[in-house]
């Protein structure tokens, strides 16, 4: 019966759907988190990292820390009753993305062209 | 359960028997918390544009204080630590709302007030302690972008132990009638949103200075 309910109904997030086991999922999320966060902290701080590196590792640590918020507590799950608020979040996702990296790429890409060549300094009066 | 059977999700293969257009509408509870999950996207593309433009204007210091120079990263992690433990909390709040326990609310509500409190209050005294020091928001666009995301964020928290606060009141005046546990359950769904949007504030904003 519980099954057959959810399922057709589509579920909102954020709903569980046993109470029991949901204690344990907030536990699990929220020991990874922590360790999740005391990792990047870490490899910030520790300087055992090889230097150039970190900022990549930092960026996979923060994608996998939120990826445990939205599964532990936001309880998104990839199955067919999610599917409206998978959707939603893909399209979240992908706008966050194009606001983000398209606006670092284009103020990149000005800041290099806007560089005072040589030939551009002698056209100056 | 025929007559629950609803909505215009689709994929579902429990409902390939009756068609779309015969179904019903949604559940309240499942509209209302589909457009909240909506809104805190809508939140986040904000929250995007903020990053982006710190991302930009990240190293435009004019000669001012660098993020290096003037954050502390341990007191960043206890404001990290604060900010995790009340979305852990918050959890329980929502568990002790599905099961209708009232005084579990108010103990869960009470601790998640206090953290997000804490660290409210740690980030306001960071902010002071910056502008004490000459390192305003107008001194340079570095710290003008780094005032507008971390404040704006700040801000959200805010609002949200207003929101916390608010629903207590509701708890204790209209008890826990379906629109009160709604407004709960969403308030939940915006705190766990607000912990996400400050994991990547702390790692691009405090850890990324280094």
């Amino acid at each position: 019966m519980e099954e057959q309910d959810a399922a057709p109904q589509g579920r909102a997030p954020g709903r569980h759907r046993d109470g029991s086991r949901s204690v344990k999922t907030y536990l699990i999320g929220l020991g990874l988190a922590a360790i999740l966060t005391l990792a990047s902290f870490w490899a910030a701080q520790s300087g055992l990292v090889y230097g150039p590196a970190v900022p990549i590792l930092l960026a996979a640590l923060a994608v996998g820390q939120m990826g445990v918020h939205l599964v532990f507590f936001l309880h998104i799950s990839s199955g067919p009753e999610d599917t409206n608020n998978i959707l939603a979040l893909a399209f979240g996702v992908f706008v966050v993305g194009l606001v983000v990296f398209g606006s670092m790429l284009i103020m990149a890409n000005l800041n290099a062209n806007m560089m005072p060549t040589p030939a551009s300094m002698q056209m100056q009066p | 359960m025929i007559a629950a059977v609803a909505s215009g999700t689709p994929g579902e293969e429990d409902a390939g028997d009756i068609p779309l257009s015969q179904r019903g509408p949604a559940s309240t509870e499942i509209v209302a918390r589909f457009g909240f999950w909506l809104f805190l996207l809508s939140d986040i593309v904000i929250f995007a544009a903020l990053f982006a433009a710190y991302a930009v204007l990240a190293k435009e210091t004019a000669g001012g204080p660098s993020g290096a120079q003037l954050f502390d990263r341990t007191y960043t992690l206890i404001e990290t630590a604060c900010l995790l433990a009340s979305s852990f909390t918050c959890g329980m709040m929502s568990l002790a709302v599905e099961r209708r326990q009232g005084l579990a609310i108010y103990l869960w509500a009470g601790i998640t007030f206090a953290l997000g409190l804490a660290f409210v209050l740690m980030e306001f005294f960071e902010f002071l302690g910056m502008v004490a020091q000459g390192a305003g928001p107008t001194h340079s666009a570095f710290l003008s972008a780094f005032f507008t995301l971390v404040g704006t964020h700040g801000l959200h928290v805010t609002v949200g132990l207003c929101w916390l606060a608010v629903m207590a009141a509701q708890v204790a005046t209209l008890g826990l009638r379906p629109m009160v546990m709604r407004r709960l359950l969403c308030f939940g769904l915006f705190w766990h949103a607000l912990d996400i949007v400050w994991i990547g504030v702390f790692t691009i904003v405090y850890l990324g200075a280094g």
